[in-house]
């Protein structure tokens, strides 16, 4: 299969697949939703990978170039796999000034990996978010979909180290 | 819905009184502190003691001080830092006296000194429930502008008012709909600018998650006036409570008929749909939003022409920021002679900021137009925590500057805060103490926007990328004074070339720091000077020795 094949029919058997198609009807098929679609997937399946890219595109004739460019250019899609356990730490201003720098170098000396990498076992994936909106706790991070706010680093850390079910 | 329906339902939702009240906060900030648990331990105990029908219990909007959530309002009592634990205690005491160790001073300046027209009724109203929302005035503005007035009218009304943009740039509002009101053709649109895509901002989505139906019922008065049928709300994809209680709100509005076909039993049909953003802070720009909507990357085009003339798919499209819609409905109720006594001679009104940083209440604060800074800072917010000193407070984002102590005196208003070279902007106001670093903070800025850069014109991707670079060395203290001057002439520069806003203010956190702050930014390079010559004159000791050596 090239690059450039579209696809007429989902990738895989996979019957969640319904839910973005369901998506896309909902918009008629229109190119116009093709933001909405991408966010059905990474929904329903946690990231972007090729062959949904080459679905949708061909679900709503837009050219594959488009959606891998729509994918790329929003900070939302990410285009690789999480891990497990997602730790995101906020770096909003707020959460600057009051410390969020360090809290991220802290877990990424911890973990050994950078922002937007995962641990090779796959368990932990580190990301920043712009601005979480929950100024008023700076500095905060979220483990797991959880707000942990006003936290110092070794805090986080201990925080993360046990949804991870390490001893800390 | 007939017009006689809407007041049923508001004659019968009044109607229904019940003896105590009990508002649990359930904005994201207390959500984030489980207030969800907090509410239903709260209506399990009611339920337990049998009370529930003496006891409203309900979810409302953002009280405001979000540094102290979860708060809980009883009757007239505010609880702050509740836990679930505090369940019991706090429904005995809605009988007698209000639990003490959990109350919360209403009457401090952070209340008190507060004008409230947006977010009159957060805190009041549960944004889930229709019925609720109604009962406290929602769509009648809509009702009056459908059957009594003539857009004509609605757009006089607004233009009188002096309301502007509340979105940054302080457009007047009423200009702006007049525009999009003469642009030609049957299909236009009306766009909701939800992407609040400042760091340390939330605001807007406090106003989403808090009173929806409000924003809808702006939005809907805005299409009646400048003669468009469909709208749309782009919300970013990160304000997941704010996407819930809109995409509720719509849902409920459309079952009974206050957006869809012939609203009110008039000819005017209204349709809204959401639109999810996706992380692009370029996307606030709004012909980068406009290509978001349909669907493409998020890169804005050089004006003119104007939305307001060929806008989505084409078509003329009012764009107006949530806090602009949210003005609307109290602005048609209460009249623009009400609205325009509200701030100063040419800003009018009030306007929502969130108070972050380091500051002892932090939190969503809505104040007349023309308040003193320093009434900000150290009344509402009560000053800086554990004697430290004031530096400055930063005001509109990246978009925005820093203003310094000496200027605290001037007043919060479009005009008087760009004389201070900085921007009104969304609203975030960010204090910093004698701690922050200035050049660290532009560093942060230029950073931010350097990634959010969407590429399309050169002078913002190359030169926030080398900016950043500038900034980076001489926080690392490696800079020379040559740098320096390099970074002036940058600033100068991307300001003057850039496409669109992102790029044209992307130097502002500089250029204001440089302003006010300049000596910093000489003490880190003169450091720099040293560290070199040191190193300079220990290479030179180093090479001497090596030849005395045998």
């Amino acid at each position: 299969m090239s690059v450039a094949t579209i696809l007429s029919k989902p990738p895989t058997e996979d019957k969640r697949w319904k839910i973005i198609e369901t998506t896309m009807r909902r918009n008629d098929f229109q190119p116009d939703a093709l933001i909405e679609s991408l966010h059905s997937v990474q929904q329903t399946f946690g990231f972007l990978d090729l062959p949904s890219m080459r679905w949708v595109a061909g679900a709503l004739k837009v050219p594959l170039s488009k959606v891998y460019g729509v994918a790329t250019f929003y900070h939302f899609f990410t285009l690789k796999p999480q891990g497990k356990h997602v730790c995101v730490v906020c770096m909003g201003t707020a959460c600057y000034i009051k410390g969020g720098r360090q809290l991220l170098d802290e877990v990424q000396h911890h973990y050994g990996i950078a922002e937007g990498q995962t641990t090779k076992d796959g368990e932990l994936s580190l990301l920043v978010a712009r601005c979480i909106g929950a100024c008023g706790l700076a500095p905060t991070a979220v483990v797991d979909g959880k707000v942990l706010g006003k936290r110092s680093a070794t805090e986080l850390l201990a925080a993360v180290d046990d949804t991870l079910g390490r001893k800390a | 819905m007939k017009p006689e329906e809407l007041m049923t339902m508001m004659d019968k939702a009044r109607a229904d009184t019940f003896a105590h009240e009990l508002r649990v906060c359930t904005e994201s900030g207390c959500m984030s502190l489980q207030s969800d648990v907090l509410q239903k331990a709260l209506s399990d105990e009611v339920k337990r003691r049998g009370m529930s029908d003496q006891v409203c219990g309900k979810g409302v909007g953002c009280m405001g001080r979000g540094c102290n959530g979860p708060l809980v309002k009883a009757d007239k009592a505010m609880y702050q830092f509740v836990k679930p634990e505090h369940a019991p205690a706090i429904v005995e005491a809605l009988a007698t006296q209000p639990v003490k160790e959990l109350l919360c001073d209403t009457q401090q300046p952070f209340f008190t000194r507060q004008k409230l027209v947006v977010r009159e009724n957060f805190g009041i109203v549960d944004p889930e429930s229709l019925i609720d929302c109604i009962a406290h005035g929602a769509y009648q503005a809509l009702l009056k502008t459908v059957t009594t007035m003539t857009p004509q009218q609605v757009i006089e009304e607004i233009s009188n008012s002096g309301l502007r943009g509340r979105g940054g740039a302080g457009f007047p509002t009423g200009l702006k709909w007049a525009t999009v009101s003469k642009a030609g053709g049957s299909t236009k649109y009306v766009i909701c600018n939800g992407d609040e895509g400042d760091p340390g901002a939330f605001m807007d989505r406090s106003v989403m998650e808090g009173d929806p139906h409000r924003v809808l019922e702006g939005m809907a008065i805005a299409a009646y006036a400048v003669g468009a049928e469909n709208g749309v709300i782009y919300v970013r994809a990160e304000y997941p409570l704010a996407v819930k209680r809109l995409t509720k709100a719509i849902n409920l509005a459309r079952r009974h008929e206050l957006i869809g076909h012939n609203i009110f039993g008039t000819k005017f049909s209204f349709n809204v749909e959401l639109r999810l953003g996706a992380g692009a802070f370029v996307c606030g720009e709004e012909t980068a939003l406009i290509a978001s909507v349909e669907g493409k990357r998020g890169v804005p085009r050089p004006r003119p022409p104007y939305p307001a003339n060929y806008g989505l798919f084409g078509y003329p499209t009012l764009i107006n920021n949530v806090e602009t819609y949210a003005n609307v409905a109290p602005i048609i109720n209460k009249g623009a002679a009400w609205f325009a006594q509200i701030g100063t001679e040419k800003s009018k009104g009030t306007k929502i900021f969130a108070l972050t940083g380091k500051i002892k209440n932090t939190g969503l604060i809505e104040v007349p137009m023309g308040i003193p800074l320093r009434d900000i800072i150290y009344d509402i917010a009560g000053g800086l925590p554990d004697g430290k000193a004031f530096k400055a407070v930063q005001t509109g984002g990246p978009s925005g500057g820093c203003i310094p102590a000496e200027l605290l005196d001037i007043t919060v208003d479009y005009e008087s805060l760009a004389k201070a070279g900085s921007i009104m902007g969304s609203g975030g106001m960010i204090v910093m103490d004698e701690t922050s670093n200035m050049a660290d903070v532009a560093r942060f800025f230029m950073e931010f926007c350097m990634t959010e850069s969407c590429g399309k014109c050169i002078p913002c991707r190359v030169g926030t990328y080398e900016m950043h670079l500038l900034l980076d060395r001489i926080c690392e203290k490696r800079a020379t004074p040559e740098d320096l001057q390099l970074l002036k002439d940058l600033c100068d520069m991307v300001k003057q070339t850039s496409l669109c806003g992102l790029g044209q203010s992307a130097p502002n956190p500089v250029l204001s720091t440089l302003r006010y702050f300049e000596q910093e930014y000489h003490t880190l390079i003169a450091e720099a000077q040293a560290a070199r010559e040191k190193a300079t004159h220990a290479a030179t000791s180093e090479h001497i020795e090596l030849e005395v050596l045998p």
